[in-house]
């Protein structure tokens, strides 16, 4: 009976109180930021986790997303750089170097193609200087140069990468088209 | 002889039946922290290490066993290794006073909240020492920041508790608890609501928990007191750190919330359909929800100044619980408080 007294006192105290809540004094001594903010984390609490888990979840990436360089083939395995030297030109880390020489059968070939991938700086130029569509940028992120050395992309090397994501490459080309 | 050692066995085994909990306890609230702050802030917190994260306070423990512990040469030894022992010692033994239930205690004393005020006080000596036998600027300052306000806050803390002292008529806390008996309304929070804040507020100053961890400052002094410690030396401090966090949450249950009382008690039907649960279960239940307010308040609020927290304690807090000592007395004398 008693405990229900002080509660009924305690009670009109505090709602008389609140109902001041204007004044600066009153809502310092009843906390009232305190407990908005602690109403406001707690609602965060329950909000749905946004963290993408690495590893297994990968953000998705755009199909012009420019990542490891390859060179291209024809879909006759003839390959597409007729050493122009345009992507040579236009290069802003002067990362490319291109000797070219014609091949057996007269047509103009390059020699030697060279990307110095501790150059590049993946700015796309290159891609969008191309004539014929030889030099991109694949959408692949993952890759690492562990020796020194690696880090000079040959003409070989730059032709596997190409095939070995060729898919990819032509399905984000394909995606890009679609988009616009 | 061969008594003697019986009893000595029994009371280790009691000690150990307290001690190990609470350790189990301090790893998992370390995970916890992390989880609960990472909820917050929309994002899952630790979950690689074990199902779920569950695993991650054992990888931390190796690893702070497997560190190094390195003594700066200008430091004094015998101190550096003292502090730590002091603040993890005092943590722990403030636990032999409380009751988990009724007759669940390893010492029943009659001066029980005096034991465990002194007991955290002793732990400032811990933080203090800490900070001067580092010999570093940086832990200096941090020890004389947890110095004062520990010092500032013991007295709000220490007349929050008079008002419950006064209530309950006796420093037991077995009897402090029993006298809580009747149901929620009788639990001391109602009488008690403004000294119930002052020693939430200054517990956790005590504690130097966020928003009144300036002792640590990362932002300022790097780590505070406890900059030049690592490994195993570090998680001393750590671990008393959490341990007193829960001795808090513990007491603030025992001493405002009824303990290990029902909160069901004097409620017609809900009282004995939750007959069958052990008391110990509400203890842990309400000592819980204060350990989430703690890691709430750290997700929540940012740090005070410096200058802030000596106002608020001095300015705010001590006349606060001067003030509602009175209306105790009053309360008491005419019999509503009975």
């Amino acid at each position: 009976m008693n405990q229900f007294i002080i509660f009924i006192i305690i009670s009109v105290l505090l709602v008389s109180l609140y109902m001041f809540r204007h004044k600066a004094w009153v809502k310092q001594v009843l906390l009232l930021d305190f407990f908005r903010g602690l109403a406001v984390t707690i609602r965060y609490f329950f909000r749905p986790k946004v963290t993408v888990q690495y590893p297994e979840e990968q953000t998705p990436i755009s199909p012009r997303f420019r990542g490891m360089l390859a060179l291209r083939r024809y879909p006759n395995g003839e390959e597409r750089c007729i050493a122009c030297k345009l992507c040579e030109a236009v290069c802003p880390a002067l990362a490319i170097t291109i000797e070219s020489e014609p091949r057996e059968d007269g047509q103009r070939r390059t020699k030697r193609f060279d990307i110095d991938a501790f150059k590049c700086i993946n700015c796309g130029l290159c891609e969008e200087a191309c004539p014929v569509d030889s030099i991109v940028l694949t959408p692949e992120m993952h890759y690492s140069i562990e020796k020194r050395g690696d880090n000079i992309l040959t003409k070989d090397k730059l032709l596997a990468i190409g095939d070995m994501y060729e898919a990819d490459i032509a399905k984000a080309r394909k995606q890009d088209k679609e988009e616009q | 002889m061969y008594e003697m050692l019986m009893e000595l066995i029994y009371i280790i085994i009691k000690i150990m039946m307290v001690m190990l909990p609470v350790v189990g306890i301090v790893a998992y609230l370390t995970t916890a922290e992390r989880k609960v702050i990472g909820y917050i802030q929309q994002r899952p917190g630790p979950n690689r290490v074990g199902f779920a994260g569950l695993l991650q306070p054992i990888a931390d423990g190796v690893k702070f066993f497997v560190k190094e512990i390195i003594f700066p040469r200008a430091s004094n030894t015998y101190m550096f290794i003292l502090a730590p022992v002091i603040s993890f010692a005092t943590a722990f033994a403030a636990w032999s006073v409380v009751p988990f239930t009724e007759d669940w205690v390893i010492a029943n004393i009659d001066a029980g909240v005096l034991f465990i005020l002194a007991m955290t006080s002793l732990g400032a000596y811990g933080v203090l020492i800490a900070g001067w036998a580092s010999n570093s600027k940086y832990a200096f300052l941090g020890a004389m920041r947890a110095a004062a306000q520990i010092i500032s806050y013991e007295i709000a803390m220490g007349f929050a508790l008079v008002g419950v002292l006064m209530a309950a008529g006796s420093m037991n806390l077995t009897q402090i608890v029993m006298k809580q008996q009747g149901g929620i309304l009788h639990w001391f929070w109602l009488p008690l609501l403004p000294l119930f804040f002052v020693y939430w507020i200054s517990a956790v100053a005590e504690t130097n928990r966020a928003p009144f961890d300036v002792a640590e400052g990362e932002s300022e002094i790097v780590a505070g007191f406890h900059v030049e410690y690592s490994g195993m030396s570090f998680a001393l401090f750590f671990i008393a750190e959490y341990a007193n966090m829960i001795l808090i949450s513990v007491i603030c249950a025992l001493a405002f919330f009824g303990g290990w009382l029902s909160p069901f008690e004097g409620i017609p039907v809900l009282e004995n359909t939750f007959a069958w649960v052990p008391g110990v279960f509400w203890l842990i239940a309400k000592s819980a929800f204060f350990l989430f307010l703690y890691l709430w308040m750290r997700a929540t609020f940012p740090r005070y100044r410096y200058d802030q927290i000596m106002q608020l304690g001095w300015k705010v807090l001590i006349p606060v619980s001067i003030a509602w000592i009175p209306v105790v007395a009053i309360l008491i004398q005419t019999g509503l408080l009975a």
